[in-house]
C-alpha cells in the first residue's frame, strides 16, 4: 500500500504514532517520519492512523 | 427489504459510525441524515485555521472511506421525531424513516445567553458558516471584541483575533481564572500569564448583565454595571445536546443520551449514541456516565457501538483514554486522560509554569491525566506519560468532577 503524508498539514501532533507505530514515528526533534510504502498487511493501523490524524493529513492511495 | 441502518447527525460521529458499521461486518443500507448542508467536515480548525484564513473548506472536509461509498446521505434534512418502539425517525420534510439500528450521532450547538438587548453582533462558533461569519466580522477595520467564556473555543477564538491584528479584545468569565474548570488552577495561570503577555484582556470574576445597543451590539454590560465597548460579540459558554427530536421514549435525556458501556441508549439492542451527544460510562475511570466533547470520541465511540449494533459477539470493554488539544497563539496544549478528575493534586512533571511545562494530575496518588503547554518537546513528553496512563488500574470509588 502507499502512504502520502501532506506535510504542509502534518503539525505533528503524533496520533498517528500510537495508532501505527510500525509506519508512524516522530524523529528526535519531534517531527514526524514514516514509511511510504507499508506492507498491506498493516492496513488497520494505518487506517487508524489516518481517522485520528487531527489535521487529517494522512492519504492512503492504494 | 433490506435491512437499513438510520444514522441522525452527519458530522464526524455518523461518518465514523457509518465507516465502523462497514469494518463490523454491516452489509446493509446505511442512511445517513445531517441537517446541516455540507459534507461531513472537522471542526477544530473553525475557531483557528479557519478564523485565521489559514485554511480552506476544502482542506476541513472529511475524506471518507471506500466503504462507505454506497451509503445514502440526506443532507440539509433535519430529524425531527423518532419513535423508538416503531423503529422509526421522522425528517423535517415529513418523510418517515423505518430502520433495524439507529445510530444517535447528533452532537451539541452552543448554549446562549439568555440577557436582554439585540441579537445582531452576536456570533457562536459551532459550523462552518458559523466561523465564516465570525471571520468576516473580526477583519472589519476597528473591530473591538468581547468574548463570553473563558473556556478552550472562547480562548482560541481571543488568541486567533489578537493573531488577526484585533487591537482589543477582551474575555470575560464569572471564573477567577481561564480554564481551570478543566485544567485546574496552576495551568489557568500559566495560560492567563501567557494571554496577557499577547495582548488579550480579561474581565474575570464577572458575569454579563446584558448588552446595549438597539440595532446591533455596541457594548456588553457586566453585572458590576460597567459596560465594555463591542461591536463583535462571541459567546463560548459551554453547548446544549441535540436530543429533542428523540423525546418521548422514555430514554434519559438529562445531559446528552445515557448510554451503557455498550453504548445502547434505553437499554435497546437497536440504538446506540455516538460523539459528544452520548454520555457513556469509561470502565478506565469510575464507571459515571459522562459525557466527552473531544475530537478522539466520535472515533472511539464509533468502532464500539458499530459492534454493538452488528451484534459482535463477545463484548469488550469500552475504556478510551480521551486525548485532547488545543493551539492558542504560539503555543499547544495536549492533554492526555482524565485532568478533571485529578485537579485535586497536580503536580509538575517537567520543565517549569513558566516556560513549557507537563503537568499530572492524580486521583488517590494515581496518575489519571497529563497535560503539556508549550512547544513540540513538552507535547513529546506527554506522549511518553500516555504509555504510563494506558498501565494505571481502572479507579473503583467515583470521582466528583
Ligand atoms: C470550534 C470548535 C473547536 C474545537 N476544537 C477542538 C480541539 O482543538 N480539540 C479537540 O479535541 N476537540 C475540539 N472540538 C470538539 C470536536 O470538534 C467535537 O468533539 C466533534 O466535532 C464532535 O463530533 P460529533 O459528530 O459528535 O458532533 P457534531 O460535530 O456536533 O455533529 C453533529 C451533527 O448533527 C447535526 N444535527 C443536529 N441535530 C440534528 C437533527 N435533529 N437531525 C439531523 N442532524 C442533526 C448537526 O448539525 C451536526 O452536523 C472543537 C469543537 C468546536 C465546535
Ligand atoms: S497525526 Fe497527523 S498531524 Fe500528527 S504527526 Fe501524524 S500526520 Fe502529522
Amino acid at each position: 500500500m502507499k502512504v502520502v503524508v501532506d506535510m504542509n498539514k502534518c503539525q505533528d501532533h503524533g496520533q498517528c504514532v500510537f495508532a501505527a507505530p510500525d509506519v508512524f514515528s516522530l524523529d528526535d526533534a519531534g517531527h514526524l517520519a514514516y514509511v511510504s510504502d507499508p506492507d498491506d498487511a498493516l492496513r488497520d493501523e494505518v487506517e487508524e492512523a489516518a481517522d485520528v490524524c487531527p489535521l487529517q493529513a494522512i492519504r492512503i492511495e492504494a | 427489504m433490506t435491512a437499513r441502518i438510520v444514522v441522525a447527525g452527519a458530522s464526524m460521529a455518523g461518518l465514523r459510525a457509518a465507516e465502523q458499521l462497514r469494518a463490523a461486518g454491516w452489509r446493509g443500507a446505511i442512511t445517513l441524515v445531517g441537517d446541516e448542508p455540507h459534507p461531513p467536515y472537522n471542526r477544530p480548525p473553525l475557531s483557528k485555521e479557519v478564523l485565521a484564513g489559514k485554511a480552506s473548506f476544502e482542506s476541513l472536509a472529511f475524506r471518507p472511506r471506500a466503504s462507505v461509498s454506497d451509503v445514502e446521505w440526506r443532507l440539509g434534512r433535519k430529524a425531527v421525531a423518532a419513535a423508538l418502539d416503531e423503529r422509526t425517525v421522522r425528517l423535517d420534510d415529513g418523510t418517515e424513516l423505518s430502520y433495524d439500528g439507529l445510530v444517535v450521532a447528533t452532537g451539541m450547538r452552543p448554549r446562549r445567553l439568555d440577557c436582554p438587548g439585540p441579537a445582531a453582533g452576536r456570533h457562536t462558533v459551532r459550523t462552518l458558516d458559523d466561523a465564516r461569519g465570525l471571520r468576516e466580522a473580526l477583519t472589519r477595520p476597528g473591530a473591538r471584541v468581547v468574548v463570553v467564556g473563558a473556556g478552550f473555543i472562547g480562548c482560541e477564538v481571543a488568541a486567533t483575533a489578537v493573531g488577526l491584528g484585533v487591537a482589543e479584545v477582551t474575555v470575560v468569565d464569572p471564573l477567577p481564572l481561564p480554564m481551570a474548570g478543566p485544567l485546574g488552577e496552576l495551568l489557568g495561570r500559566a495560560m492567563l500569564e501567557r494571554h496577557e503577555a499577547r495582548g488579550v484582556r480579561f474581565a474575570l470574576g464577572t458575569g454579563v448583565a446584558g448588552f446595549t445597543g438597539e440595532e446591533r451590539v455596541t457594548g456588553v454590560e457586566l453585572s458590576d454595571g460597567s459596560v465594555l465597548a463591542a461591536d463583535v460579540v462571541v459567546e463560548s459558554v459551554g453547548s446544549v445536546a441535540n436530543t429533542e427530536w428523540l423525546d418521548g421514549n422514555g430514554l434519559d435525556l438529562a445531559d446528552g443520551v445515557l448510554t451503557d458501556a455498550r453504548l445502547r441508549a434505553g437499554g435497546r439492542p437497536d440504538v446506540v449514541a455516538v460523539g459528544d451527544v452520548a454520555r457513556f460510562p469509561n470502565a478506565r475511570y469510575d464507571g459515571v456516565p459522562r459525557r466527552v466533547e473531544h475530537w478522539c470520541i466520535p472515533t472511539d465511540t464509533a468502532k464500539h457501538a458499530a459492534k454493538t449494533l452488528v451484534g459482535d459477539a463477545e463484548p469488550v470493554p469500552f475504556a478510551p483514554l480521551p486525548s485532547f488539544w488545543s493551539d492558542q497563539h504560539d503555543f499547544r496544549l495536549q492533554s492526555f486522560g482524565a485532568p478533571v478528575l485529578g485537579k485535586g493534586d497536580v503536580r509538575v512533571l517537567d520543565g517549569d509554569p513558566e516556560g513549557d511545562v507537563l503537568v499530572g494530575y492524580h486521583h488517590d496518588g494515581r496518575l489519571v491525566g497529563v497535560v503539556a503547554l508549550g512547544g513540540q518537546a513538552m507535547t513529546a513528553s506527554a506522549a511518553r506519560y500516555r504509555a504510563e496512563l494506558l498501565k494505571q488500574p481502572a479507579l473503583t470509588e467515583t470521582v466528583s468532577g
